[in-house]
C-alpha cells in the first residue's frame, strides 16, 4: 500500500508537468487551431529562465591571487558573487531562492516570447494544413533548442531547491499512516501544489473574466465573435502568450526535479501530445485529467510487481492507454464533437 | 548467322569476363589504392587523421573537449606549442616534426552519439577526406559500430571514451585499439574500496541503463561485490533517457536495500543521482547502516551537472586532472593555458590515443594498419598520466592503474568536484584476455 501511494505521489508531480504543458497545447489548439510542436521548447525556455536568474545572481567579482597558482600555472581566481557582497544575507537568500524567484522573470519573458512567436511566425500558418503547422513549429523547436545549447552547453545544469524545501516530508502521517512509511521530497509536493494552483488560475481566468468569456466564445465560434466587432485575433495572440507563460512556469519549477538541458522540452513534448489526445482535442478539463491520470499510470507501471507480469510495460503504458481510449472513445476522454473532425 | 547461334552460354560468359578484365586492367594497375597497397596511403607532405566526436547531441560538451585535446595533440606532434606530454612520454620516437616526415592535418566528423551517424561521418572521412586513422567518440555503441567500419575499410580505429567490455571483448577487431578502461576494471578497482568503506554485508539495489554499457557495468559490479559477500537485492533496468527516475527510486526506499548502485552515465547519471539524493537516500539509515550510493563510472563533466549531489559518492574514472605525476601535470598545464580550464578524462584519453598512434606509426615507419598495429601490440610506455601502461597484444586493450574517486565535500572551484581516493594498481585490474571472449581476426590494410 505504501509503495502504491508513493507511486501515486510520483505520478501526481510528473502529471502536474504533463497537465500544465498539455493545458497550454490545448488552449492554443482550441483558440487558434494550431498544432504547436514548439510547446516543449517553451517548457524548456521556462526552465532556462531559472538557469539565467541563477547565473545572474551568481555573477562573480573575480580577483586574481598571484600568491596561488592554478594547476596550469595561471594565478588563482577568487570569486565572490556581487549580490552577496552588495546585499549580504539578503544576497545569500536570493541565491538560495533563485528558482521560485525566477517566476517573476519567467512571466514577462515567456509572455513576450509567446506573443513574438505568434505574431512573427505562427499567424502565417493559421490557414495552412496541420502537417505544415507541425513542420514549421517542430523546426522552430529545433532552432530554439540549438540556440540554447550554443549559449548554455549540452550538459544538464543543476538548479537546487531552496534549502528549506530540500528535505523530505512525512506525508503518510498527514493521512493516517505510520510515521516513516510514506516520506516524500518536499519540493515535489510543492510542485504538485503549484501545478494545481496554476491550473486553477487558468480556469478561473477563462471562466470569470470578460477576456476569458470572449476567448471561450471564440473557441466555440470564432466567426460569430468576429462579426460582433471583437478583434478576436488580438485576443488569441494574448492567449498564445498565456499558454507560453503556463508552459514556462511549469519549466521553472521543474528544474530542481530535473536538471535542465537543451533537450528537456522534446522529452515532454511527445508525452504531452498523447495527454492532449487522450484528454480530448480542445478540452481543457480533459488535458488536466489525462495529464494526472497518465502520470500516475506511468508510475504504477514501473513497479517491479507489475513489470514481472508485463515486462516492458513501463515504457509503453502511455501509448497503450492512448490506443485503448481512442478505440473506446475516439474523441478522447472529454473531447467535444466537431473538434479535429472534417 | 548459323555460327552465332552456336555460341554456348559458357563461352559467352568467358568472353564477357575476358572483355571486362581487359577493360578494367588499365584502371586496376594505375589505381591509387592498388599502387599504395593500403587504404589512403599518404603520398604528399601531409597525413590526414579523422576525429569523429559528438559535436551535437547529449554528449556535445564531452565531444568538444575531445576535439580540443586532438587539436592540442596535433600541435604537439607537429612541433608547435609547449610539447605537452610529448616531453614526458617514455617513447622518444616523435620529435615534433610530424610523423614519418609528414605534417599531421585533420578532419572532423559529428557522431551525434548515434551509431548510423557516426559510421556515416567516419565513412566520409575515409572515402572523401583520405583519413588514414579514425579516432574519438563518447559511447560504446558508437565505438563498436565505427570500429567495425574501420576494420572493413582498412584503417586503424583508436577508440575514444568507451567503457563497455565489449569494445575489446566480444566485439574486438584487429584494427581497433582502446586506451580507456572498461567495466571489468571498474568492478575490480571499486570492490576493495567499497569493502573498506561499507563492509562485506551489504544489500545492493541496481538501477541500470538498458543498453550494452549498462548491462556490462551491472554485470561487473555484481560479480565483484557478490565476491565480497554483498547481496544483490534487485537489478532494475531503466529506459535510456528516462528523465524522471522517481518511479524507479521510490521502490528502493522500503526495499530493505542499504546500497544503491547507479549504472548510469551522462544525463541519466545526473538525473538519477540528483533524484536519489532528493529522495533522502544519501542521508538514510537502513538496518543501522548509513545508506550508500555508488556511481561506478564518473566523469568530471557529468559530475558538474549533478552539482552538490555528488558529495561523498564513490566511483571510478580513467584519469583526473589533479594527478601529480609529470605527464598529467604537463598535459594539464598545456591544456589549461590554451583553453583556460582543466581537461576532462575524455580529453585525456583522446590526446593519448592521438599521440600513441603517431608514435606507433613513426616507430613502424609506415601508416599501413598492420604495421602500426603490430607496433602498438605489446607496447609498454609511461609518462602519459596513468603510470606504466601496456597495450596488450591479445585484445588491444590498454592496461594501467585505475582511479577510484569520490565526490569532494568542499570543492575549491567548479572543476574541483572529484577527489582521488585510491590509485588501484594495474595488477589488481588485469584479467585474462580470454575472459571477455571475441576474436581480433586478421588486420585489414584495405585497398
Amino acid at each position: 500500500m505504501d509503495a502504491i501511494l508513493l507511486q501515486i505521489l510520483n505520478g501526481l508531480d510528473k502529471g502536474g508537468a504533463y497537465a500544465l504543458i498539455a493545458l497550454g497545447l490545448t488552449i492554443i489548439f482550441g483558440t487558434l487551431g494550431v498544432v504547436n510542436f514548439a510547446h516543449g521548447a517553451l517548457f524548456m525556455m521556462g526552465a532556462f529562465c531559472a538557469v539565467s536568474i541563477k547565473a545572474l545572481f551568481t555573477l562573480e567579482k573575480v580577483v586574481l591571487d598571484p600568491t596561488k597558482l592554478t594547476a596550469w600555472g595561471t594565478p588563482m581566481e577568487i570569486r565572490t558573487p556581487y549580490i552577496e557582497s552588495w546585499f549580504g544575507d539578503v544576497g545569500v537568500w536570493m541565491i538560495d531562492y533563485s528558482v521560485p524567484l525566477s517566476i517573476l522573470l519567467a512571466i514577462p519573458v515567456m509572455l513576450f516570447i509567446g506573443v513574438a512567436m505568434e505574431r512573427g511566425l505562427i499567424r502565417y500558418f493559421y490557414k495552412r494544413p496541420h502537417a505544415e503547422q507541425i513542420l514549421v513549429t517542430f523546426g522552430l523547436a529545433i532552432v530554439i533548442q540549438e540556440l540554447v545549447k550554443s549559449q548554455f552547453g549540452a550538459n544538464p545544469i543543476p538548479q537546487p531547491a531552496p534549502d528549506t524545501a530540500k528535505g523530505m516530508l512525512d506525508f503518510g502521517v498527514m493521512i493516517g499512516f505510520d510515521a516513516g512509511n510514506v516520506v516524500y521530497p518536499a519540493w515535489r509536493l510543492i510542485y504538485f501544489l503549484f501545478s494545481t494552483l496554476v491550473i486553477a488560475g487558468v480556469f478561473a481566468f477563462l471562466q470569470f473574466t470578460t477576456f476569458g468569456m470572449v476567448v471561450r466564445a471564440g473557441m466555440a465560434d470564432r466567426e460569430t465573435v468576429g462579426l460582433l466587432g471583437i478583434d478576436i485575433d488580438r485576443k488569441f495572440t494574448i492567449v498564445f502568450g498565456l499558454a507560453a507563460v503556463v508552459a514556462g512556469l511549469a519549466g521553472v519549477m521543474y528544474t530542481p526535479i530535473l536538471s535542465p538541458d537543451y533537450h528537456m522540452g522534446m522529452d515532454f513534448l511527445v508525452l504531452s501530445f498523447v495527454v492532449v489526445v487522450v484528454g480530448g482535442m480542445g478540452s481543457l478539463g480533459g488535458a488536466v485529467v489525462a495529464g494526472f491520470l497518465l502520470g500516475i499510470l506511468q508510475s504504477l507501471a514501473s513497479m517491479e510487481e507489475v513489470k514481472q507480469i508485463l515486462p516492458g510495460i513501463d515504457q509503453i503504458i502511455i501509448y497503450l492507454i492512448a490506443v485503448v481510449v481512442l478505440l473506446a472513445r475516439p474523441r478522447g476522454l472529454m473531447g467535444r464533437k466537431g473538434m479535429m473532425e472534417g | 548467322m548459323a555460327n552465332f547461334t552456336k555460341v554456348s552460354r559458357r563461352s559467352l560468359l568467358r568472353g564477357a569476363a575476358a572483355a571486362t578484365t581487359a577493360l578494367a586492367a588499365p584502371t586496376i594497375f594505375t589505381s591509387k589504392a592498388w599502387a599504395a597497397g593500403y587504404t589512403n596511403e599518404p603520398k604528399g607532405s601531409t597525413v590526414t587523421l579523422g576525429f569523429n566526436v559528438p559535436q551535437t547531441g547529449a554528449y556535445a560538451d564531452e565531444g568538444a573537449d575531445e576535439l580540443r585535446a586532438y587539436q592540442l595533440a596535433v600541435e604537439h606532434i607537429n612541433g608547435e606549442g609547449d610539447g605537452g606530454m610529448l616531453n614526458t612520454f617514455s617513447s622518444k620516437a616523435l620529435t615534433g616534426a610530424g610523423v614519418n616526415g609528414k605534417k599531421v592535418v585533420f578532419v572532423t566528423g559529428d557522431t551525434q552519439t548515434k551509431s548510423d551517424a557516426a559510421r556515416a561521418s567516419a565513412k566520409r572521412m575515409i572515402e572523401k577526406d583520405g583519413a588514414v586513422m579514425i579516432t574519438g567518440g563518447s559511447s560504446s555503441g558508437v565505438a563498436i559500430a565505427v570500429q567495425g567500419l574501420c576494420q572493413d575499410a582498412g584503417v586503424i580505429f583508436m577508440a575514444g571514451l568507451t567503457h563497455s567490455n565489449d569494445t575489446t571483448g566480444k566485439d574486438k577487431r584487429a584494427n581497433g585499439f582502446r586506451h580507456f578502461f572498461n567495466t571489468e576494471m571498474t568492478g575490480a578497482a571499486l570492490a576493495p574500496v567499497l569493502k573498506n568503506n561499507f563492509g562485506t554485508e551489504r544489500n545492493a539495489y541496481h538501477l541500470t541503463a538498458d543498453y550494452t554499457w549498462g548491462w556490462s557495468q551491472e554485470g561487473s559490479i555484481k560479480k565483484y561485490t557478490e565476491q565480497l559477500g554483498w547481496n544483490t537485492a534487485a537489478a532494475v533496468r531503466t529506459p535510456l533517457g528516462a528523465g524522471d527516475f522517481s518511479q524507479y527510486i521510490t521502490p528502493v526506499l522500503n526495499s530493505g536495500a542499504d546500497t544503491l548502485v547507479l549504472n548510469h552515465y551522462g544525463r541519466d547519471m545526473v538525473n538519477s543521482l540528483t533524484q536519489a539524493v532528493q529522495f533522502g537516500l544519501r542521508d538514510k539509515q537502513v538496518n543501522g547502516k548509513d545508506f550508500a550510493i555508488v556511481v561506478p563510472l564518473y566523469s568530471r563533466l557529468m559530475a558538474q551537472g549533478a552539482g552538490e549531489n555528488v558529495k561523498g559518492i564513490f566511483g571510478s574514472t580513467n584519469w583526473h586532472w589533479s594527478l601529480q605525476d609529470e605527464g598529467s601535470k604537463a598535459f594539464v598545464k598545456s591544456f589549461g593555458q590554451k583553453y583556460g580550464f582543466p581537461p576532462s578524462q575524455a580529453a585525456h584519453t583522446t590526446y593519448c590515443q592521438a599521440l600513441l598512434y603517431a608514435d606507433a606509426a613513426q616507430r613502424a615507419g609506415t601508416f599501413r594498419p598492420s604495421g602500426v598495429g603490430k607496433s602498438l601490440e605489446g607496447f609498454k610506455f609511461d609518462g602519459l598520466g596513468n603510470g606504466p601502461t601496456e597495450y596488450r597484444a591479445e585484445d588491444h586493450q590498454c592496461f594501467k592503474d585505475v582511479l577510484v574517486v569520490k565526490g569532494k565535500e568542499n570543492p575549491s572551484s567548479k572543476f574541483d568536484v572529484l577527489e582521488v581516493v585510491e590509485v588501484t594498481p594495474r595488477a589488481q585490474v588485469e584479467y585474462p584476455a580470454s575472459l571477455l571472449g571475441g576474436e581480433l581476426g586478421p588486420y585489414n590494410d584495405g585497398a
